[in-house]
């Protein structure tokens, strides 16, 4: 292992760089949300749905985004149950 | 190749050639093996060979259909890139039970009857057992006792399982059983305890961290999948998996997100995948069969890439803490992009492996009107998103910089990895590749419109969420921590329970023994006051005084009784 003094600066080392990304993101969901909103003008995109609620406006969008931000507060929740010390067992 | 050999004795029997030979000799036998292996498969073709009457039992060395010629085919691929992975060990005890367990893993998937299944299944338990002590440690010593005790246990309740079952039914065949019974119960909980069912499953999360970098690698691919190989031969459509498959596919992943140990968020993410195979099989139709099969081979092969990935930063780090590590894609940059494939396959983006499969179990669900598991799967695939989709590469590679400044992984681990992305790529392109080996009639089509789309959204959202999360500085951060599991109750209270409870054996049987000495030690005294020197019945007389007596009653008598 070296130090990381005096090295190459990369791309991601910049925090401007990191305000891109957040916004690289946000394009690409805009974009892969677009078809949901074509759909209720009834273009192009048609849905092989097992359930009812599959047609509900940006169902799987909503879902994930939902689900994710649930899932993280939850398990947040339960560090303070859980979380011991690393050597616990020792 | 030898007529109807079972492909697991030759990787078992190829082991024996490890501690004789060295180097490179050494290496082409290992690479050989698995190869070998995968020829004799494909050379018998489908049917059944060996079978013998021992002991009025029809035991059948091998049988290859189609359900097991697909765990057995990627099982072949999981050891030949197990093996390159581990090329530069030069222990002689891992790779030799190394390729013993994959053998056995090899040779239990295509076991006619059970009780070479149970023999096989043994054998995984013990042989494996011995890639958790070479890391020669010890919480890893300690690991491994648990990890043993409860894979043999496994193997205890199969055996109880299948002689009630052949006293109810004559016979040992290992075909679909069904849960019937108590017999057949008893093997479900046998099957149950390796597939990391829940409150059984800590075995996992527990011992396989404490392997070593290349026996974790080589354990994901083996143990669990052969379980759900057994599950799917002989519980299909039991409803009970159902649920139990839903909650293997939740709880897992909220311990995942708090777990800083990456090889311990990869083993609870592997229970976490395994739950969506149980699914599968408590479906039980052939579109729910074919996607757990499809799934378990994709699986092995992201599973493994994934923990090659974080085995190689422990290799050169020497950590694998998340709240130790990030930036590493500065000094390794290749594992990197193997690792992102890795995560990106496991949360089923399109075009990888985990999308052609998972999808199979999921409309499976649908087109059975299972809502609430339908859900909860949705659910989970966000989840995996979460810990192994993003977490493990974005702590490991990304995040803030740890300033540690490595060599990249070594050549053969490079090789293993590229292996592995390469199929999982492959099998993501090409599905049919994957959907031909299937056990039944492949109907499933992965690319439609819709599909791609729902996934894209649902897993870019997912993404965005942690963007959201992380930006504003919710996101829980890593932090060095044990969590809480259920093992905590037999390695905490139970463990004072039975520590009390040889405490208070030890008091009664001191107690008991005390009484004991106390009553010897009275008899003693007793009978040394009865009998001791010159007490009562211990004093003697001298002849004289006795004949004087014997003279004195004897004139008593005569003058008082004679007449």
């Amino acid at each position: 292992m070296s130090t990381p003094d005096d090295e190459k600066k990369y791309w991601l080392d910049n925090p401007k760089n990191h305000d891109k990304i957040f916004y690289g993101v946000l394009v690409i969901c805009v974009l892969v949300a677009i078809p949901d909103v074509l759909s209720l003008l009834n273009i192009l995109y048609h849905k092989h749905n097992s359930f009812e609620f599959e047609n509900i406006f940006e169902f799987y969008s909503l879902y994930g985004l939902v689900c994710y931000v649930g899932l993280v507060l939850i398990a947040k929740k339960l560090r303070t149950i859980l979380m011991r010390d690393e050597d616990y067992y020792d | 190749m030898i007529e109807g050999l079972n492909p697991g004795f030759i990787l078992i029997f190829g082991a024996l050639l490890i501690p004789v030979t060295s180097g490179v000799v050494r290496s082409a036998v290992t690479l050989a093996l698995p190869v070998l292996a995968l020829i004799q498969l494909y050379t018998l073709g489908l049917g059944t060979w060996g079978q013998y009457e021992f002991l009025g039992l029809s035991i059948e060395l091998t049988r290859v259909d189609a359900l097991s010629r697909v765990f057995g085919t990627i099982f072949c691929i999981a050891a030949f890139i197990g093996m390159i992975f581990s090329l530069h060990v030069k222990d002689t005890i891992q790779p030799f039970v190394a390729l013993i367990y994959m053998g056995s893993a090899i040779g239990a998937v295509f076991a006619g009857d059970l009780i070479t299944l149970f023999v096989f299944w043994e054998l995984t338990a013990i042989s494996s057992v011995f890639l958790i002590w070479a890391s020669r440690t010890e919480r890893a010593y300690k690991a491994g006792m648990r990890y043993l005790i409860i894979q043999v246990s496994s193997g205890v309740i199969l055996l109880g399982g299948i002689i009630l079952y052949y006293q109810d039914t004559g016979s040992i065949a290992f075909e679909y059983l069904g849960l019937t019974g108590m017999a057949t119960g008893l093997i479900l909980v046998a099957f149950g305890v390796k597939a990391c069912f829940p409150l059984l499953h800590n075995w996992m999360q527990d011992a396989y961290p404490e392997a070593t970098v290349t026996g974790t690698v080589i354990l994901s691919a083996f143990t669990t999948k052969l379980a759900i190989y057994a599950l799917a031969r002989a519980y299909p459509g039991t409803d009970i998996l159902i649920p139990i498959g839903g909650v293997m596919t939740v709880f897992p992943i909220f311990f995942a997100v708090l777990e800083n140990d990456l090889r311990r968020v990869l083993a609870y993410s592997l229970n976490n995948q395994l739950g969506f195979m149980v699914i599968g099989i408590g479906i039980g139709t052939e579109l729910a069969l074919n996607g757990t099969a499809a799934h378990a081979f994709a699986h092995i092969m992201y599973k493994s890439l994934l923990f090659m990935s974080m085995g190689a930063v422990l290799y050169r780090t020497g950590t694998i803490k998340a709240s130790e590590l990030g930036g590493l894609y500065k000094s390794m940059p290749i594992t990197t992009i193997f690792c992102i494939i890795g995560a990106m396959s496991i949360a089923a983006f399109p075009l990888t492996g985990g999308f052609v499969s998972k999808a199979m179990i999921q409309s499976a669900a649908g087109d059975g009107g299972m809502i609430v598991i339908w859900l909860v799967m949705l659910f989970a695939s966000a989840g995996v998103m979460d810990h192994s989709g993003i977490k493990v590469p974005y702590f490991t590679f990304f995040a803030h910089d740890s300033g540690k400044r490595v060599k990249e992984a070594p050549l053969n681990m490079l090789i293993a990895m590229g292996m592995a992305a390469f199929v999982c790529i492959f099998i993501g392109v090409f599905p049919d590749a994957l959907y031909v080996l299937l056990p039944y009639e492949p109907t499933y089509h992965p690319y439609t419109t819709s599909h791609v789309i729902t996934s894209l959204q649902l897993l870019f959202f997912a993404i965005l969420a942690f963007a959201l999360l992380m930006r504003y500085k919710i996101y829980p951060p890593e932090l060095r921590s044990t969590n809480l599991d259920f093992d905590w109750l037999y390695r905490v209270p139970l463990k004072h329970l039975a520590l009390s409870i040889g405490r208070l054996i030890l008091i009664v049987w001191t107690w008991a023994i005390s009484v004991g000495n106390d009553w010897v030690q009275k008899i003693i005294v007793t009978t040394e006051d009865i009998h001791g020197d010159g007490k009562v019945m211990a004093r003697t007389a001298s002849s004289g005084v006795a004949v004087t007596i014997i003279v004195a009653i004897l004139g008593f008598v005569v003058v008082f009784f004679y007449r």
